[in-house]
């Protein structure tokens, strides 16, 4: 798995706020721990206090991006300044958000010479959240109706089309509230509208566990690596604090049928909730690792390492079986930041030379 | 009293089952684990070999000091646990 020296990876997602953590600091860090010093690897963060970048052991480098909404072209300007200074490789973007600028931007990223390993724009809007019974429809995989709304006078008259309380209201990239009443589902559409835009979608409710899967998709139709996780201790937002690693054949079943009908290319996250009965239901595929994706190096698995590999064309490490039981537990911790970094940060957008001259790497 | 399907989960279900001295039990599907006396995992353990509610209660009364009813009463009451428990 370890061949060429010096690969040069560049992870956004650095964003690894305790309640809610962007997924790139555990990526670079399951690059690291496969990799070693052979990598460098750069950060690529949207905000001066995103943690992962001044973490030194896991960054070689960090540099602020400009946000999504600015459109592709100021973001394709900036990773040409970035590319121009670090010479990247291999791209790994760990964020929804950016997901569609960077697949439309694949070509040009190509002939800059940046390596990329994603999905193409069909496959990434046929997993769009409000798409997704069409697609389970297509694999056969379960899944809750869910209805694209743009007003919030459905939640008043819903129950006339079948729909009953609780339901899950959600936004198209981000969060998600499970309400119990029309008062509810009204205050959570008006705060995910606020938040991110309408449409706000509706689904229904599936009374179970939810199940996570995260794994690498080749393209052609097979997915690799599978790591499965249930969550054992939450944030406030909901998000994994703990975790335990599981394996049931059932899930990986239907997760490769998702990958097989969709030809996904790239990291994903397969999220599902399991009924009383043992069936599971989809309820959003994530074009990305997950925040949770180190538990994949701790169960032998190291799916970032695996991306590298498919990306860069070399041959597949034989993986260890699915080891049931490794658990992890979250913590928060503080890092120290000298003044002149945060500086570097906030008026340069970079902090690559300081680390260089320093030595660190 | 050999009716196992009606009174154990089934063998496949307790089989997945990962079974410590210390009285562990992690069911590797769902990640829930749960800690168990020296009786329950007695009986877990005669479980995982398919055994029958007779057996099991026979199996018991060689290792610990209680008449079969007493004995059947309990391993009927535990497996009642397990069926809603480990599904």
């Amino acid at each position: 798995m370890m061949a060429e020296p010096r690969l040069t990876v560049a992870v956004t997602g650095m964003n690894a706020l305790p309640e809610n953590p962007g997924p790139g600091l555990a990526v670079a860090r399951c690059l690291r721990e496969a990799y070693g010093p052979r990598v460098r690897i750069v950060g690529l963060g949207y905000d001066a206090l995103d943690p992962g970048l001044y973490l030194r052991e896991y960054c070689d480098s960090a540099h602020m991006l400009s946000y999504p909404s600015g459109g592709s072209d100021a973001m394709l300007e900036r990773l040409a300044a970035i590319h121009a200074a670090e010479r990247i490789d291999l791209l790994i973007p760990c964020l929804d958000a950016e997901l569609p600028q960077m697949v439309s931007a694949e070509p040009r990223l190509a002939q800059m010479g940046i390596r990329t390993f994603l999905p193409d724009a069909q496959a990434l809007a046929r997993r769009a959240k409000d798409r997704l019974p069409e697609l389970c429809e297509s694999a056969g995989v379960a899944c809750p109706e869910i209805k694209s709304l743009t007003s919030a006078s459905f939640f008043r008259s819903c129950q006339a089309e079948g729909w009953t309380y609780p339901m899950v209201v959600k936004g198209p990239f981000y969060d998600a509230h499970i309400v119990k009443s029309a008062e509810e589902a009204v205050a959570a559409f008006h705060s995910i509208a606020a938040e991110w835009g309408l449409p706000v979608l509706a689904q229904r409710f599936i009374a179970g566990e939810e199940y996570n899967l995260s794994g690498v998709a080749d393209g052609e139709g097979r997915l690799h690596g599978e790591v499965m996780m249930k969550k054992r201790a939450l944030t406030a937002k909901g998000k994994a604090w703990a975790g335990v690693a599981v394996f049931d054949e059932r899930l990986a079943d239907a997760a490769r049928r998702l990958v097989k009908t969709l030809r996904w290319k790239g990291p994903l996250e397969v999220e599902m909730m399991r009924d009383h009965t043992g069936r599971y239901h989809l309820i959003e595929i994530n074009p990305r690792f997950p925040a949770w994706i180190y538990l994949s190096q701790g169960v032998g698995r190291n799916l970032p390492a695996l991306l590298a590999e498919l990306a860069l064309g070399r041959p597949l490490p034989a993986l260890a079986p699915p080891q049931p039981g490794t658990m992890f537990i979250r913590y928060a911790i503080e890092t120290i930041v000298p003044l002149g970094d945060f500086e570097a940060m906030m008026m340069d957008g970079s902090l690559a030379c300081r680390l260089e001259a320093e030595g660190v790497r | 009293m050999n009716d196992r399907a009606s009174v154990f989960p089934d063998p496949e279900t307790v089989g997945r089952l990962a079974l410590s001295d210390s009285g562990f039990v992690f069911d590797p599907s769902n990640g829930r684990s749960y800690s168990v006396n020296a009786t329950g995992l007695a009986i877990l353990r005669l479980l995982q070999k398919s055994t029958t509610l007779a057996e099991v209660v026979e199996a018991l009364g060689t290792r610990f000091e209680a008449d079969a009813a007493t004995l059947e009463r309990d391993v009927i009451e535990f497996a009642g646990i397990l069926r809603s428990e480990i599904r």
